[in-house]
């Protein structure tokens, strides 16, 4: 995969140190499965959390904590349930993404918004909102900007905006000084996976009438 | 580790400096925790217990919790160390930095009910990502120190992050700034601590 677009320092700062959002980290998780140079620098900021955690002031354990756990250790570990993670494997969808939908991004329950722009909420709790959106081809989203953070990853096509243009495995990371419109801009339609940690903003007429049926 | 010293290896190592001292606990954690996973040693981890314990109840308790709630998080974030020991890996980080991941999420996970989502690597690659005990080491030894050597903003905005967990906006709320500021510190922290991750020792 050729991956021009990244992630800024500081988003892949909040992921090492656990500050995200679940629905951002998410997004962050499947990027860093096809993108090597984004693990390297999590690996670093990681190191930062290893290195803060040596400079933390101690804070004594209950005395008989150490011979408590020596008991134990012999018990055998009993996995978390994971009851909400399945596993789907399928070059277009990300592990963290498909433990999560369990299926191909076509056999999703698309819900369409009009203006050929279709979306899957994954309604994963948080300040902000994570979902799939689908986009046909030439079809715009709304002008907007942003109250807070918007994370963008495509998993299928492409599209363009003021910023570039986002293929496969690219990430858009914007936050409330940028304001956008991406266009699809190929005849294949457009998924991507966005998460927001505040609800986006839409400027001009179009943008404000359908944002409280988008509700994006 | 000497078998037996020399008089000029005991001059040398009274010579030896607090640098060279905590150099050598910090290659001395990993090595120990990667023989507690090859030996299943419970005396190595009460030694990894004395020293991460107390540290990890100390993270626990920067995140604003209860301090009932640290000790059983940092007990249990132990029994963490003991049963994935297998999963630990020297050649790509150091025993401090693979805790603090498990203790990281193991927070996000009972503090905050998300779940940690985990992401595969290709099978195939060879990690570039190598390093000996000895290299995570002096990088570690030179993190402190770049850290220490941070601005007082920057620094700020990296503790808020790291021991507070607090997210991007919710610092800007806190410190009064534009969210824009708090990413352009991070990010100048960031490029700092990044320039002692390429000097290979």
């Amino acid at each position: 995969m050729n991956i021009s677009h990244h992630f800024d320092d500081a988003t892949l700062m909040a992921y090492a140190s656990g500050s995200m959002p679940q629905g951002m980290a998410l997004l962050v998780a499947c990027h860093l499965q096809w993108c090597a140079s984004c693990r390297e620098k999590v690996s670093l900021n990681e190191a930062v959390g290893g290195t803060l955690l040596e400079r933390v002031k101690p804070a004594a354990l209950d005395a008989g904590a150490l011979d408590r756990l020596m008991d134990r250790l012999d018990e055998p570990d009993v996995p978390a349930a994971e009851s909400e993670s399945v596993e789907y494997a399928d070059p277009e969808v990300p592990s963290p993404l498909g433990s999560l939908l369990g299926c191909s991004l076509n056999g999703l329950a698309w819900r369409r918004l009009g203006y050929g722009v279709h979306q899957y909420d994954l309604g994963l709790s948080g300040p902000g909102a994570t979902r799939l959106l689908r986009i046909a081809p030439g079809v715009s989203v709304p002008h907007h900007g942003h109250r807070g953070s918007e994370l963008t990853l495509i998993l299928r096509g492409s599209y363009s905006d003021e910023l570039g243009r986002f293929r496969v495995g690219d990430v858009a990371d914007v936050d409330a000084e940028i304001d956008h419109q991406p266009i699809v801009d190929t005849d294949q339609e457009c998924i991507c996976l966005i998460a927001t940690d505040a609800p986006l903003k839409f400027s001009g007429l179009v943008g404000r009438l359908i944002q409280p049926f988008v509700r994006l | 580790m000497r078998e037996s010293e020399t008089e000029e290896d005991k001059l040398i190592a009274a010579a030896e400096t607090k640098v060279d001292r905590d150099l050598s606990d910090c290659e001395s954690w990993s090595r120990c925790l990667t023989r507690m996973a090859q030996t299943r040693d419970k005396q190595l981890f009460a030694q990894l217990f004395s020293h991460f314990g107390p540290r990890l109840k100390g993270y626990v308790l920067r995140l604003g919790v209860p301090a009932a709630v640290a000790e059983e998080l940092a007990q249990e974030a132990m029994l963490n160390v003991w049963r994935k020991a297998h999963l630990f890996n020297a050649d790509k980080a150091n025993a401090s930095t693979w805790i603090f991941t498990l203790a990281r999420n193991l927070c996000i996970d009972r503090l905050r009910r998300e779940r940690v989502f985990e992401y595969e690597l290709p099978a195939e690659e060879a990690d570039p990502d190598e390093r000996h005990y000895g290299e995570h080491a002096v990088l570690e030894h030179r993190m402190q120190q770049a850290i220490s050597e941070l601005p007082e903003a920057q620094a700020q905005v990296l503790f808020l992050s790291y021991y507070e967990g607090k997210s991007h906006s919710e610092i800007a709320e806190q410190l009064g700034i534009p969210m824009g500021s708090v990413k352009s510190r991070l990010r100048l922290a960031f490029n700092k601590l990044r320039l002692l991750w390429g000097e290979e020792s």
